[in-house]
């Protein structure tokens, strides 16, 4: 049987190029004629652009052009786009400020578009760049999320109070007589703190325009190049979309910040037409990925939770006020509320909860979707709050859990989301028993002999991924549906292609895709490749995001496969001649039931092209399918995270001794992935709890940790080796039963790391990352109340 | 513009560079070695890592003119006669990588890292000695399975 199926532990078959250095990424692609983008940014948080003198640059050696807001506008140009709209709770639309793609009158954060200067050498352009004089006035700037809405400053003239929405979701009135009856309330002042995606690879573009075809090619570091087409040509009309074709070849990891429509794509692809259609490439600098690539997180949020007196949760109540930087990213605006406050009813049954949130524009860069994406924020909310109740009321964390479980399922929450499977109790018993929740106490004795504080945290997380549903969202504001697309081409030899709209950057697509294909039809996976990323051949797909390229993109492909046999078995019958309900398939061989009669699935395909043995007036020739598929439901990965760590009072120092997780994620493709995966989201979430802050100083709104030098990235000697384990429970709402296990380390950890670290200190609370001088600091206040 | 010679992946190679131009840049643009990346610009990252007479150094912190008359060796001339490293065979066995980036770096840094502490290197060494080689995609646990698992076959 087959070892390239699902469930097998396959080795990556795109490795290969990765381990010899073939691999392809953007910087590495070199174009004949190339040359090469520098972009003026605003060294100032807010201000007015007086004038912009480009006089001096343009006359340097080497500089091709040098091309302003003025100039974009004067090319008719238009702005980036918010591609979700949210409604305030009053019913009005948000108020989305203008985005141009270089600075129209006003820069609004360090790091902002002002002049793109094109030159035949990276030297020659920087050179040019700082040459280029921009007059400003300075304005005073705000960059706290928590201070935008009683600021003086005005980011965008359309946004009073500089509030983009005030939405809410839940019966308010309900939850506050819940909250009124209530035998005790838990309450917490929360801060998410704002994070800096750091994918490996910098961003990166590449625009060249074909005078003779009149078309435009875009080589960007992109996880859905066909949405950056859409909104490149129907929205910033740069060209329609027959004329642009858009390549993301191998991208260096996403993590969300690779989705958004940037301005330096744009930039790229007018600038080439503008120099007489020489290519120009933009490699950005780490530097730069730290100032202008979307940030993630940015929330302040009062969180209560209301239960009766043996624990049952009967209600909460949130307000968050979330930082969406100074202009609305392509999918800011639902990243705080459908993916956040939906997720507010945990892995609990809780009758009643309301939310508001306040999103609110400040100088700092464009806040949007990072690794999880409003379910880390929403899961610190919940997990936090219900660690916190268990220490209030005296109870065992796991038991208080136990009481509030979803335990049936289809499970409507409050909050539109319903569940449609998932075991809880299973993956927090099989948790308990593989951390040895039993001897923590000795644990945590032996530790105490060593002048060591030991605290243990959990995280019985839920998640809604595989995203989603097109009607669904589009009811909730979407501009787009979310659906993906899949062609199975198989070739008259037998050996398949997969076209796929999903895009890997790191989720090893190339392989989990061709095992449902070697699967499915019992071919050798070496027979199957995937194709992605190449608008010009892929005709459209809505890319990988929110854990969707498995229940969503997989299910895709699943379906051109159904075809596919669907189609081969009527050629098979007629081969055969025999009758079509009588062929079977199994094992990559047709056989016609109660005979000897077989073909494999490569004579198949053959007679498929040949079309010499079946009426082509019925059957048409060619063996290609294709399939849009939309999901029915989101999926719900859910699961227990336990964490354990070590504090040493005297400096302040956590180390993790021990991470279990158990994750429930349906059908796993590839083990050996999926646990990947789960390594990697498990040390994002230890990043942002532990080591990683984005700073802005509030007075000047200069990025103060725009280098890895100040921006603490998790290292290999942060994280220990991780114990993994999983439960299983099918996804009823897709055709493989799979879940998404992209995002959900990065969504349990973050309160896992908290809950251990303020058990381990004996705080109630502690703001993230926990570094060691927070850590130091709380240890010294405990000791001395304990004294007092 | 001066001119650097030395030995890359066992051949010799001679370009004009600029006095500023860093050994990654000469790898990338001048030899089109594009396996050696460049993840940030304060030497904090290690995609950039290669050999220089058989030490791990980061080429984006590395003159070209400094290496005049060296050895370098890049991912690129890491396997022998079509035959991959065992640090390389360790990677893929062990999924040490996801999207690739940090991974000729990670490679280059850990043949250093088993040639300076042995075949029975521990995981806290490991650890501790990644710490100019930062991946956002693994959380690193498959990187020091890794690494362990090639240092027996090396």
């Amino acid at each position: 049987m087959s070892t390239t199926g699902i469930g097998d532990r396959v080795p990556r078959k795109e490795d290969h190029r990765f381990i010899t250095g073939k691999g392809r990424y953007t910087d590495d692609i070199n174009l004949k004629g190339q040359a090469h983008a520098i972009f003026v940014r605003s060294p100032h948080a807010h201000a007015q652009i007086k004038k912009v003198d480009t006089k001096k640059a343009a006359a340097m050696p080497g500089v091709l052009g040098v091309y302003t807001g003025e100039d974009i506008k004067k090319d008719g140009i238009g702005g980036l786009i918010c591609g979700w709209m949210i409604h305030s709770k009053d019913g009005s639309p948000m108020n989305a400020g203008p985005h141009p793609v270089l600075a129209d009158g006003k820069v609004r954060y360090v790091g902002d578009h002002v002049a793109i200067v094109v030159a035949e050498t990276v030297a020659q352009a920087k050179a040019a760049a700082e040459a280029v004089n921009v007059s400003y006035k300075e304005l005073p700037c705000v960059v706290d999320a928590g201070k935008a809405q009683s600021s003086k400053v005005q980011v965008h003239d359309n946004a009073r109070n500089n509030t983009v929405y005030n939405w809410s979701i839940g019966d308010e009135a309900a939850t506050n007589a819940a909250f009124k009856s209530a035998a005790h309330v838990t309450k917490l002042d929360l801060v998410n703190n704002r994070l800096i995606p750091n994918a490996m690879e910098p961003r990166a573009a590449i625009g060249s325009y074909d005078t003779g075809e009149d078309h435009f090619t875009l080589y960007t570091t992109s996880q859905n190049p066909h949405v950056a087409r859409l909104v490149i040509s129907a929205f910033v009309g740069l060209a329609p979309e027959h004329k642009l074709r858009v390549i993301a070849p191998d991208v260096g990891g996403g993590f969300g910040s690779k989705i958004f429509i940037y301005a330096e794509e744009v930039a790229c692809l007018w600038a080439s037409k503008k120099v007489g259609g020489r290519p120009v490439k933009w490699n950005g600098e780490r530097s730069e990925s730290f100032m202008a690539d979307a940030h993630g997180r940015d929330h302040v949020t009062t969180a209560e939770l209301a239960m009766d007196k043996e624990g049952h949760f009967t209600a909460m109540r949130v307000k968050t006020i979330a930082n969406m930087g100074a202009y609305l990213s392509t999918f800011a605006s639902c990243v705080p509320t459908y993916l956040y406050a939906t997720l507010l009813s945990g892995q609990y049954a809780l009758p009643q909860i309301y939310c508001e949130v306040d999103a609110v524009y400040t100088n700092t860069a464009p806040v949007d979707a990072l690794r999880g994406a409003g379910r880390p924020e929403a899961t610190y909310v919940v997990e936090r709050l219900v660690e916190t109740a268990a220490r209030e009321m005296g109870l065992d964390p796991a038991e208080i859990r136990r009481r509030n479980f979803v335990t049936a399922f289809p499970h409507q929450t409050p909050v539109i989301m319903c569940y449609d499977a998932g075991d809880y109790e299973a993956s927090l018993s099989k948790a308990l028993q593989m951390a040895d929740y039993k001897g923590f106490e000795a644990r945590k004795k032996a530790a105490a002999r060593k002048g060591k504080l030991r605290g243990i945290g959990f995280s019985t997380y839920i998640e809604a991924c595989g995203i989603a549903p097109s009607a669904a969202v589009g009811s909730l504001g979407a501009g787009v549906g979310l659906w993906e697309s899949a062609e199975v081409r198989v070739n008259p030899v037998g050996s398949v292609e997969v076209l796929t709209g999903s895009h890997s950057h790191g989720q090893g697509h190339e392989t989990t895709f061709a095992q449902l294909v070697s699967d499915r039809l019992g071919i050798d996976i070496n027979t199957v490749s995937v194709v992605h990323g190449d608008t010009d051949k892929v005709q459209f797909g809505m890319g990988t995001y929110g854990s969707r390229s498995g229940a969503v993109g997989m299910s895709a492909i699943s379906r051109a496969l159904d075809k596919v046999e669907a189609k081969a078995k009527k050629i098979a019958a007629h081969v055969m001649e025999a009758a079509e309900g009588d062929i079977e398939f199994k094992n990559g061989t047709f056989t016609v039931k109660g005979t000897d009669k077989k073909m494999a699935f490569g004579e198949v395909a053959l007679s498929a092209y040949v079309a010499h043995k079946f009426p082509t007036s019925e059957i048409e020739p060619g063996l290609k399918e294709t399939s849009f598929y939309d999901p029915t439901n989101f999926t719900f990965p859910a699961g227990c995270h336990i964490c354990e760590v070590e504090v040493d009072p005297e400096t302040g120092i956590t180390e993790i001794a021990n991470w279990t997780a158990v994750d429930d994620f349906g059908t796993l493709i590839n083990p050996m992935i999926v646990e990947g995966q789960v390594h990697g989201g498990i040390t994002h979430g230890v990043g942002q709890a532990m080591t990683e802050a984005c700073v802005y100083d509030s007075k000047s709104g200069q990025l103060l940790t725009g280098s890895f030098m100040d921006y603490c990235m998790p290292r290999a000697d942060n994280v220990p080796s991780f114990n993994l384990g999983f439960t299983e429970t099918k996804c009823p709402s897709n055709p493989l039963g799979m879940k998404g296990c992209g995002e959900a380390g990065a969504i349990a950890a973050p309160a896992a790391v908290m809950n251990a670290i303020t058990d381990a200190v004996g705080v109630k609370d502690m703001p993230m990352p926990a570094s060691p001088q927070t850590v130091w600091r709380a240890c010294q206040g405990a000791m001395k109340k304990a004294a007092e | 513009m001066p001119t650097v010679s030395m030995k890359v992946n066992g051949k010799q190679v001679s370009g004009e560079v600029e006095g500023r131009t860093l050994l990654v840049e000469f790898l990338r643009t001048n030899l089109g070695l594009t396996g050696t990346h460049v993840g940030c610009d304060t030497s904090q990252c290690g995609a950039c890592v290669v050999h220089v007479d058989g030490k791990a150094v980061k080429s984006c912190t590395t003159l070209a003119l400094a290496c005049d008359g060296a050895a370098v060796t890049t991912i690129e001339g890491l396997a022998s006669d079509g035959k991959l490293h065992p640090m390389q065979e360790a990677f893929r066995e062990n999924h040490a990588l996801q999207c690739g980036f940090c991974t000729p770096g990670m490679i280059m840094a850990g043949v250093d890292i088993v040639k300076r502490n042995g075949k029975k290197v521990s995981e806290a060494t490991i650890r501790q000695e990644l710490d100019g080689n930062i991946c956002r995609c693994t959380g690193y646990h498959n990187i020091v399975k890794a690494i362990q698992a090639a240092a027996s076959k090396m």
